[in-house]
């Protein structure tokens, strides 16, 4: 069935036949008739963002709390370079989104038009994918491709280009049909590959799973299989920042967040095993450490849809190409078959020495004296808020990592945060997208004060929308992480890490027409807390916190897993010349 | 060259020719990367050279197939076996990037390249000059009394070793097409 009607009209007929039900965006000169289209219907409801790259931002966490792909519509020119950021942040984090953009009439292109820029080209190494739509027949065919391609094997954010004139002209509309794009990613895993890994994990004295984004990424049901291999086998398990609520926190094969801010139990089983299992992870920077001491002793077996990432940092011993949730089911099937074995006795002493491990406490800390410390601040929260349906999200620095080891998660979707480009001014903007796909959720960014202010424009969403999102601003007046380095490496010279001139956030939250609250004193925090959680509508909790604690456990940079970090004694001079030009 | 097991189809091939050879030694491929002919193909090929840091030694490109909107990018790329496997999977998983094939692992292969020498000078070295160019099978495209334009067809030393030749006779600008390479057999 095929009907005419205007490339705009197709646009938003599009969405329709993908079930987008929320698109984000800011209009401008170059999607107009698109927006004209938004105007006449009801399917879809258009989030009006203060910038774009708030709206990339929301799409984000509207898709990494969904599952589905997050879409966003803006303009040309500056309305494509605002969401550059927000590409490149979901292209490193595989997080599926749409970005439609305005482009200037074909005829007009290479002009430099008004609102002009070369998008396709600017955007080409920041997305999976993107397209330049030139005529009106091809229009509803490329959308139909974008979010094939946005969505299958390793996802990512992709990018249409569509020119005013393409907009406006009628072309044939081609309904939503399976795709015959020769992309088609392999998700079945290797027999032979897995059953060489099944053996290994049959003989392992001293095995770890080592799990990522790529398991949240699979599904629902992906996380689900891995809680059943955990169990099963009764290996301990580790994740990086970005699979963060596969296995359950409360889990007791958890060992918690992996590398340079993760726990001392999860890096010294990294670098003791004897069989690393990488189930959708990458071997970021983050998680090795120095790459020539990572995990010396161990076989690595590594399960990824994405073949570039396997032996691209590590070498790997046993690699599986294929999606994580139909290789896990794989490998179950096939270590059932063999007779459920696992090396027990060995793994027992192993748990021993993980125990041995745990017993340093490495997340320890004291609250003491009159003010807050962010430790206890992110205790608290987690205390007063587990039981809630919650959805966390982060902006970037050393709040995000406090959340990432005081906060537990139970379950995935449910951790927003930017892992990969560590893009500060992330989570405000994707808190609004996580409430707008759970409106009747707790939605909670907790951020600190210098992120915060990066993107505090989208509190005008947030009125808006009358979406009740809790802004919680670990507030140190500092660029913490940025500090905590400064200390380190650069002889204390704070250069340009304070936070100067701050405004007053009760009264910002005012101006907005939203809740303010500040708290100092430990022994307020919990009142506070919960008129926070009380309030219906979004709050700005301005918790001014101790301003010089630093983020531990740290593997400072151009160190192993086992020259960890625990705490503030001795942290001068750790850090030789080589490691200083690391980031 | 290490002899990687990749078959065939290089993109999807199994998991097992992931088996990473670490050596240090800096090897040179040839890779046919087959790609859908669309705006702006080649500017992701290259992007992908340049923002990861990769080495191009030559690159060639042209529509193979119309009908099927195909092109054939020929690119000549050198170094380690772990670089080069990088290479190929990050080429791989380019979305217009239909196959890519490593013709130095994948069996005997033929490259050839074109190239163009202008050569001036007069009496013996412009005879001399005329002379290896026959010997070296260069045809004569363009002709002064004082110059030659020799066109010449082969592999790349061939040509390599055709200019060593051509420069104490009076060489004084050359243009190369870079390799095309195919398979042999079927």
């Amino acid at each position: 069935m095929t009907r005419q009607m205007t490339g705009a009209k197709m646009i938003v007929q599009t969405l329709i036949d993908q079930g987008v039900d929320t698109v984000f965006g800011y209009p401008g000169g170059a999607v107009l008739p698109i927006y004209d289209e938004v105007f006449q219907q009801n399917s879809i409801k258009h989030i009006l963002v203060r910038h774009e790259q708030g709206a990339v931002h929301a799409a984000e966490g509207y898709a990494r709390s969904t599952g589905k792909p997050g879409v966003v519509l803006v303009t040309s020119g500056p309305g494509a370079t605002n969401a550059v950021t927000g590409l490149t942040d979901a292209l490193l984090d595989s997080i599926p989104i749409v970005v439609l953009t305005g482009q200037v009439p074909t005829f007009m292109i290479g002009s430099d038009a008004f609102q002009e820029a070369d998008t396709v080209g600017i955007t080409r190494p920041c997305t999976k994918h993107n397209w330049l739509v030139k005529e009106t027949d091809q229009l509803s065919g490329v959308l139909h491709e974008a979010f094939h391609v946005a969505t299958s094997g390793r996802p990512g954010p992709v990018l249409v280009d569509i020119p005013k004139d393409v907009q406006f002209a009628t072309g044939t509309y081609t309904p939503k049909a399976p795709s015959t794009s020769h992309y088609q990613p392999k998700v079945k895993g290797d027999l032979e590959e897995i059953t060489e890994l099944v053996a290994a994990m049959e003989k392992a004295k001293r095995p770890v799973f080592y799990t990522g984004g790529g398991v949240i990424n699979s599904g629902p049901g992906a996380s689900q299989l891995l809680r059943e291999l955990v169990e099963a086998t009764g290996f301990p398990i580790t994740s990086t920042l970005m699979g963060l609520g596969a296995y359950p926190a409360s889990g007791e094969k958890w060992l918690g967040m992996l590398g340079m801010h993760g726990l001392y139990e999860a890096n010294m089983a990294m670098h003791g095993c004897d069989l690393m299992i990488n189930i959708g992870a990458r071997f970021d920077d983050r998680i090795t450490g120095v790459v020539d001491s990572f995990s010396p002793k161990s076989k690595k077996a590594h399960i990824d849809i994405d073949p570039s990432s396997i032996n691209k940092v590590i070498r790997i011993d046993i690699p599986i190409v294929g999606d994580v949730g139909h290789v896990l089911e794989d490998l179950l099937k096939v270590w059932k078959s063999r007779g459920r074995k696992t090396n027990s006795e060995a793994v027992a002493k192993w748990w021993q020495q993980i125990e041995e491990w745990r017993s340093v406490d490495c997340l320890k800390f004291k609250q003491e004296g009159k003010v807050i410390r962010p430790q206890y601040a992110l205790s608290r929260l987690e205390e007063l808020t587990k039981k809630h349906d919650r959805y966390i999200c982060t902006e970037v620095g050393q709040h995000q990592m406090w959340a990432a080891q005081y906060l537990g998660f139970e379950d995935p979707n449910r951790w927003m945060t930017s892992g990969g480009l560590g893009t500060m001014g992330y989570g405000f903007p994707a808190s609004i997208g996580v409430q707008m796909a759970h409106p009747e959720s707790l939605v909670i960014n907790v951020a600190g004060e210098a992120s915060w202010l990066m993107n505090m424009q989208e509190m005008g969403t947030a009125i808006q929308y009358n979406l009740p999102v809790k802004q919680f601003i670990l507030n140190n007046e500092r660029l913490g992480m940025v500090r905590q380095w400064q200390e380190l490496l650069h002889g204390e010279r704070y250069s340009q890490s304070w936070s100067e001139a701050l405004p007053d956030f009760v009264k910002l939250a005012e101006a907005f027409g939203a809740k303010g609250i500040i708290c100092s004193d430990p022994a307020d925090l919990d009142d506070a807390i919960m008129e926070m959680l009380n309030y219906d509508g979004p709050v700005i909790f301005d918790c001014l916190v101790e301003k010089h604690e630093n983020c531990f456990p740290m593997i400072p940079s151009g160190k192993a897993h086992n020259e960890m970090l625990l705490g503030d004694a001795q942290t001068q001079g750790v850090i030789d010349a080589k490691g200083s030009v690391l980031v | 060259m290490s002899a990687l097991k990749i078959k065939k189809g290089a993109t999807s091939h199994s998991a097992y020719n992931l088996r990473p050879n670490f050596s240090d030694v800096i090897e040179r491929h040839t890779l046919a990367v087959l790609v859908e002919n669309e705006p702006g193909v080649l500017a992701r090929v290259i992007g992908l050279f340049s923002g990861r840091g990769y080495n191009i030694d030559s690159l060639t490109v042209a529509e193979v197939d119309h009908t099927g909107h195909l092109s054939r990018i020929t690119i000549v790329t050198s170094g380690t076996p772990q670089v080069i496997e990088q290479i190929k999977a990050q080429l791989g998983r380019i979305v217009s990037v239909h196959d890519v094939h490593d013709l130095t692992v994948e069996g005997a292969s033929v490259e050839r390249e074109l190239a163009m020498f202008k050569v001036s000078g007069k009496g013996d070295h412009r005879v001399e000059a005329l002379r290896l160019a026959d010997i070296f099978r260069a045809n004569v495209v363009d002709s002064t009394l004082e110059s030659f334009v020799f066109e010449i067809t082969g592999a790349p030393e061939k040509i390599d070793a055709f200019a060593d030749l051509m420069r104490p006779l009076g060489l004084v600008e050359v243009a190369r097409t870079g390799v095309a390479a195919l398979s042999r057999g079927d």
